[in-house]
This record gives structure tokens, sequence and C-alpha cells, in this order.
């Protein structure tokens, strides 16, 4: 199996546009999933329905939307050139945008999940101790909900690497910027290279089982682990 | 409507209806409407060029107008349309944005003997959304002042390798190359420039024309010598063959009135 050069180019990219929203994610998700789990507020509701849109918009929705906003006529667009940082349509910054809106259910769901199935007892337990808020959410809360955290890491990372129609509405299909293995896999299709298709696509099948089967035997592991 | 008086007055059938309640005789009555008209108008599924979406759409109305036959059109990069048809895709007419890929498909056996013919000669478009950017002799591109020049995936679109050798000509293809983005058909590539997101964008004349006049924007008609022209030829594809609304496609497309309709779009024929 050998890849050329403009598939590993497209194989560093994606690794690397994967790897920054899943951080980002992370940062920005975990809060949010924190305060869609606690909250009372009338604005739950609508929120998180806000935040799982992803998972049920078409991709070209999403795309459509993401081009017209970030473009120079767009508000994100404007505010962007305002700040200097330009326009973000095929550009990698742009690419990241799209992706962390596009993964943002798939982080920001598995960590609510976890952060609700804790319960309140450990947080009056901190609290009788004096932990403030801050320590307990960093020594209590972040600990107790790791398996949350994982798996919305590893769902995010896959589901970015397997990420296409946002890609190919808004990246205009840029080496080496935004030309990630899915739009080259759709390249090589289109331009009947099936020899070449079918390397990179044996390439992407193998990564995503590898990285659902172990987050399964991670799951696995973890439900023997615990006591009953 | 000719077709209609050409079919035998329908039976009387009052007697099975009187025997049926309301709801299903309606029913009865509209499915048997629905098959009739589906016996006197075919229709044909046809492949075309993204160039000329704007068009076909034009000619699919005189089409059911003047026959009743419908089309139903998938618009794409005539190298995908060609990927798809080769894969077995149900289209009866293939209109191409080239020669070379009806050419293939001829010499593969997969279109109808003797049914291809240029239709049309496309014009390529240096364009942009904003009324002031393009000049009329396209010196913009050589003065680089602007962040993204958008052309058509040159793999599958002939457009696309027609802004490839008209950089190339110009001496402007290392200059350019890190300002291009790409469309994976010229309807993307517009779509690209429409928005803004690219300032300039090589695109079909036929994108930016409307009743003969620039639509918005300011465009540069790219000479004739700088890329060879882009004639585009039609074919009926095996499918097509008996199929009565393709080959009145075919001919309609051939007809002087619709060939008036196609120059308007600014092609040539």
């Amino acid at each position: 199996m050998l890849l050329t050069a403009s598939d590993l180019q497209a194989i560093g990219l994606t690794l690397q546009v994967a790897t920054l929203t899943t951080v980002i994610l992370l940062v920005i998700g975990t809060p949010l999933a924190w305060w869609l789990a606690r909250t009372q507020s009338l604005f739950k509701k609508p929120l998180g329905a806000l935040v799982a849109l992803p998972l049920v918009l078409p991709p070209s929705v999403l795309g459509f939307y993401l081009l017209v906003l970030m473009g120079p006529h767009g508000a994100v667009g404007q505010w962007t050139q305002a700040l200097g940082l330009g326009v973000l349509p095929f550009t990698f910054p742009g690419l990241v945008l799209a992706s962390v809106l596009y993964s943002l259910p798939f982080m920001v769901q598995p960590v609510q999940n976890a952060m609700e199935a804790m319960g309140t007892r450990p947080l009056e337990v901190a609290a009788s101790l004096r932990a403030s808020p801050m320590d307990t959410f960093f020594s209590v809360v972040l600990p107790l909900c790791k398996p949350g955290l994982i798996s919305g890491a590893v769902m995010s990372f896959a589901h970015t690497v397997g990420e296409f129609g946002v890609v190919l509405m808004v990246g205009g299909n840029i080496p080496g910027v935004t030309r990630v293995i899915s739009v080259q896999i759709y390249d090589h299709v289109e331009a009947m290279e099936y020899a070449d298709a079918h390397r990179l696509a044996a390439v992407m099948l193998g990564f995503s089982f590898v990285v659902l089967l172990a987050l399964h035997l991670y799951n696995g592991e973890r439900r023997r682990g615990t006591p009953p | 409507m000719p077709l209609i008086t050409d079919t035998p007055p329908p039976r009387p059938a009052t007697d099975l209806f009187m025997q049926l309640p309301l709801k299903k005789t309606i029913l009865l009555a509209a499915a048997a409407f629905a098959f009739s008209a589906s016996c006197l108008a075919g229709e044909a599924q046809v492949a075309v060029a993204a160039n000329f979406a704007e068009p076909i759409k034009a000619v699919a109305a005189v089409l059911q107008k003047t026959t009743g036959h419908t089309l139903k059109i998938t618009v794409g990069a005539t190298g995908k349309l060609v990927a798809q048809i080769r894969n077995g895709a149900p289209f009866d007419v293939l209109l191409a944005a080239d020669t070379q890929a009806p050419a293939q498909l001829e010499k593969d056996g997969l279109t109808q003997a003797g049914s291809r013919f240029t239709y049309a000669t496309g014009k390529l478009v240096l364009w942009s959304a904003d009324a002031t950017r393009v000049d009329p002799k396209g010196e913009v591109l050589k003065g680089g002042n602007f962040r993204k020049l958008a052309y058509a995936n040159p793999k599958v679109a002939p457009y696309g390798s027609a802004a490839v050798q008209v950089m190339g000509q110009l001496g402007l293809a290392t200059t350019l190359a890190p300002k291009l983005v790409q469309g994976e058909s010229i309807g993307q590539t517009f779509g690209f420039v429409h928005t803004g997101n690219a300032e300039l964008g090589f695109v079909a004349l036929s994108q930016v024309l409307e009743g003969g006049k620039l639509k918005s924007g300011s465009m540069w008609l790219v000479p004739q010598v700088l890329y060879a022209p882009i004639r585009q030829d039609a074919v009926v594809l095996q499918r097509g063959a008996a199929n009565p609304a393709a080959q009145a496609l075919m001919r309609l497309l051939k007809s002087p009135n619709i060939q008036d309709l196609i120059r308007s779009y600014g092609y040539e024929l």
C-alpha cells in the first residue's frame, strides 16, 4: 500500500484539524455540558436542542449557512474582518471552526450525561468539606466524569476525521489547507482514479474500526472494573 | 397538445364507478388520469454540465409545452456525470461541457450510435460579484489585489481546465497558485464568487448573463486565444435510445428557436 505525497498531506492535515477541534471542544464543551447538566434555567432545553442540531442537520445546510455567515457580507465575516482576521471560508481556522460546530454534540452529550449521572451527592460532600466550587469542579467533577470526557473526546476526534459535507462546502479543496482525507477520496472517485480512492478509503476504514473497537473495549473494561 | 386528440375517447366507466364509494372512485379516477398522462408524455433523465444549468430549465419548459415530455435534470461537473454514467447511473441523455467525454462514451459503446452533436460552444469569463473589481482587460489578475481566485476542479470540469490554460498562457500560474480555491463544479465555483468568499473566479459566461446582459458584478470576457474552444457535445445514452422524450429533447436542441435561446446565454453555435 503506497500512498502518494498528496494523500499523506491530506492525512496530516486531517489529523491536525481533528486534534485541534478536539482540544477546543474539551475546553468549551466541558463547561457547556456542566451548565446544561446543572441549570434550572428556562434556556436549558432550547440550548440543549441547539447543541444537538448538527446531529440532524444535513451537512449541506450547515455548510451553506457557514459559507454565507462567514463570508465577507455575513455577520461573522464582518466581525472577523473588523478584528483583522480576514474571511474564514477556504482557510484552516475556518475549517476548524466548522468542525467545532459540527462535532459539538459529540463532545457535549457524553459529558453532560456523565455529569447528570454523577448526581448531587459528591457536590454536597465536597461543599461540606469546604471545597470551593472551582476546586470541586476540578478535583471531584472532572475525575468522576472521566469516562464521559474520554468518550466525548474520542467521538469528536473520529467524527471530525469523518467530516465531509461541510468541508466540501466551505473548504475550496486547497491542498494542505482544506483538502482533508474525505475530500481527497471524493476527488479520486469523481476523477475515476479508483485505485487511489481504494488505498485511502481502506486507511479510513481501518482507522474508524480501530477507534470504535478501542472505545468499546475501554467502556467494557470500565464497566467490569466498577463494583456493583 | 395534439397528442391528446390522438387517443381514443375514454370508455364509459360509470357502471364500474357506481358500485364504489366516493373516495375510492376519486382515487381510481386520479390513478387512471395519472396513468394515461404518463402514457402520453414521456420523461427523460438528463445529466447536464453545470454551466448549462440555467439554459436547460428554459429548454425543459419549451419541451414540456410543445410535446408534454418532462425532463428530470441532474446537474454536475462533466467528469463526475461521466463517472456516474459508467457506473450505471440511469441517465437517458448527457449534455457535456466538452467533446472528449461524450466521444469516449461513444467509443465504449455506452451511447446511441450517431446521436452525438455539438449543442453549444461555451465562453469563459473572469467574474466578480463586485461591480468595480474586474476591468475589461482582466488586468486585475496581474495586480494581485485580491485574496482568493475560484476555479472549477480541472480534473472533472472542462471550464476548470480552460481556466488552467488561461492562467498558464498569461504566465501567472505560479503567482496565482496560492490564491486558488477549487469548486467541485462550475456551479459551486460560481457560488464561491457570488457569496463574495472569493473576490474573483473563472466561471461560464452563461452563468452571469441574463437575456444577453451581465446580471450583476463585473467581468472580463477571456479572449478565445487563451484557451481551447469549449465545444459542448450532447449524446443519447444507451438507455435513452428507446425513450421518445430523450429523442424529442435532441431534436429540440437542434431547432433554430432553441439555438437562439442558447445564444442568448452567451454561447456560440
